[in-house]
């Protein structure tokens, strides 16, 4: 049952076809047999999945309905603030630290029945596009080991591809949940800003934040995505609109859809994954959509407005981080020093070199030229999606320029944000958007092409996604890692 | 604007409460003006007439009712601390310190 879906998964422990403990204990097994190579777990919570488990099975043996996720086995990427199990966001500032409470996503996906089997690794407070920036240890690409799973949500999409998780959930600030997908061949999607609570997330760059599902289909997404969406009175910037049904969506079709391809998103890209979203375009359109061109003419100023805003906002959120109130502590003498040494002790290089980016672009001075200035261009942004809306339903594009990279590759912090140049828009605009593989490199190495929708709109992008997966034919192919 | 200099990046990591290495510092230098020359094309972009984001979705100030709820007892909001002492977080001493807090 280990590659099921989660809706027969959820089916067969109701119906008692098997128990929601040996699902469990499935999973366990494949993660003591094989992650030890991958890396993709921080932490293993076996007694606690075990115990949920069990919970489930005597849900069911009560003749009681444990949920639309009854005892299938989760993996959450280590932002999600769970009660009584380690939670370090991938800082060493944050070693050791047992949140006393659990966050509102992580309690939805329980009250459904969900069993939480561990923490996946992640880039230090979610800050890359790689994994290799979490303090902790490499995750691998299940399709090649030597290949980095994407970020910053890379245990998330590795965990899923190799089946170490029947699905997990991951954060998305700039494509952190679009980039890894791509990479590991599984489907991603970062719901419209404030569909999903923040409350109980580690926050990078709360503005852009937001929580969604790493899946290994579109349905196992929608499904998912429904357990997880609606308002939480205790994030101020959660929406107020009703949780969207979207069960039916990944099989609803796409005929009269009309879907717009950007003109800007073209350039330097790898040409296997410039024909993949020719081939998704054609499949769209065989299946009865309407294909057109669109312009987004302020595609190119999403990356600096991008990496102004979210280490400004990230230099603030991370003020919290100061070793007096949990985390470790380093340091003698007065507050100040106290702080320094922690911090300094605690964060890693990329942390620092973002909260230094956030100190300097929000400074006297310098606030106008930068975070004032990445704000009305956020704004330009966001008016191109709507007006190229006025003519289109959803948006293809390509999640990523190049297929996974190599552990290692990219010498510059500034090559490696390239590697979110078609996802960071998304994110500034606040839309839904998703990765769902439609191809294979010459190498083997999945590719993902990408589906923005309106806002709140999330049904139209799982249609063009649940369109592509079917005829894309490579939903069913597992690393060879995996078996 | 993207030419750091490296008392400029010693001001910023005090601003920023890091303490960072002779090595850590020359390295941001180097690599935040790196960075920094990327977003000098926002200036290129004619804002004159645009207002500020600040929300992706439109959204009006919520105020939830002013209820009582439930929070924390304070041994499990200290279970976590660094230092804890008497049902309080124990801090260094700020009254003395130079720079106050």
């Amino acid at each position: 049952m280990i590659w099921s879906s989660v809706a027969d998964q959820a089916h067969a422990v109701r119906t008692k076809a098997i128990s929601a403990v040996e699902l469990t204990r499935a999973y366990l097994e494949r993660i003591a047999a094989k992650d030890g190579e991958l890396g993709a777990y921080l932490a293993v919570d076996e007694a606690g999945a075990i115990a949920a488990a069990t919970r489930v099975d005597e849900c069911v043996a009560r003749g009681e309905d444990p949920g639309p996720l009854a005892g299938v086995p989760v993996g959450l990427k280590d932002v999600f603030v769970t009660e009584g199990l380690a939670t370090t966001a991938g800082s060493r500032i944050l070693e050791g630290w047992i949140p006393p409470y659990d966050g509102t996503a992580v309690a939805q996906l329980r009250a459904a029945g969900a069993v939480v089997l561990g923490k996946l690794n992640c880039d230090e407070f979610a800050m890359g596009s790689s994994n290799e920036n979490s303090a902790y240890k490499l995750c691998r690409n299940p399709w090649d080991l030597t290949r980095t799973p994407g970020g910053s949500s890379g245990g998330s999409a590795a965990a899923v591809a190799a089946g170490l998780c029947s699905f997990s959930l991951g954060t998305d600030t700039g494509g952190s949940i679009r980039q890894p997908a791509a990479m590991c061949g599984v489907v991603g999607i970062k719901p419209t800003y404030g569909r999903v609570s923040r409350w109980g997330v580690v926050a990078y760059a709360s503005s852009l934040d937001q929580v969604g599902p790493l899946t290994r289909s579109v349905a196992d997404a929608a499904l998912v995505l429904e357990a997880i969406c609606g308002h939480d009175p205790r994030d101020a910037t959660s929406v107020v609109e009703p949780a969207p049904l979207l069960a039916s969506a990944p099989t609803a079709g796409v005929d009269g859809l009309t879907i717009g391809i950007p003109v800007e998103y073209g350039g330097d890209i790898d040409p296997e994954i410039a024909a993949a979203v020719q081939r998704a375009a054609a499949i769209l359109r065989e299946a009865g959509a309407n294909v057109v061109e669109i312009s987004l003419p302020h595609t190119r100023y999403a990356l600096p407005a991008y990496y102004v805003i979210a280490p400004a906002e990230a230099s603030s959120n991370l003020a919290r981080y100061d070793g007096i109130r949990y985390g470790i502590r380093r340091g003698e003498g007065g507050l100040a020093e106290v702080y320094r040494a922690t911090r300094g002790a605690g964060f890693g290089a990329e942390v620092k070199r973002r909260i230094m980016l956030g100190t300097y672009a929000l400074r006297a001075g310098y606030y106008d030229a930068y975070y004032k200035k990445a704000q009305q261009v956020r704004a330009l942004i966001k008016r191109d999606f709507e007006q190229a809306y006025a003519t289109c339903d959803a948006i293809l594009s390509p999640t990523t320029p190049t297929p996974a990279f190599a552990l290692g590759a990219n010498a510059t912090p500034y090559e490696m944000y390239l590697a979110d140049v078609f996802t960071l828009a998304c994110n500034l605009a606040g839309l839904p958007g998703a990765s769902v593989p439609a191809a294979r490199a010459s190498s083997g190495l999945p590719i993902g092409v990408q589906i923005l929708g309106r806002p709140l709109d999330e049904a139209t992008v799982l249609r063009v996604a649940g369109a592509i997966e079917r005829a894309a034919g490579v939903m069913d192919l597992h690393p060879p890692f995996a078996s | 604007m993207s030419g750091l200099t490296r008392a400029e990046v010693e001001e910023l990591a005090v601003l920023a409460r890091l303490e960072l290495t002779e090595d850590e510092l020359a390295r941001m230098q180097v690599d935040l003006a790196a960075i920094l020359v990327h977003m000098e094309a926002l200036a290129e972009v004619d804002t004159s007439a645009v207002a500020p984001m600040t929300h992706a979705v439109p959204m009006d100030l919520r105020l939830r009712k002013d209820e009582p709820q439930p929070s924390l007892p304070v041994e499990v909001a200290l279970r976590a601390a660094p230092d804890a002492r008497d049902g309080h977080f124990r801090v260094p001493n700020i009254i003395k310190t130079q720079e106050g807090a």
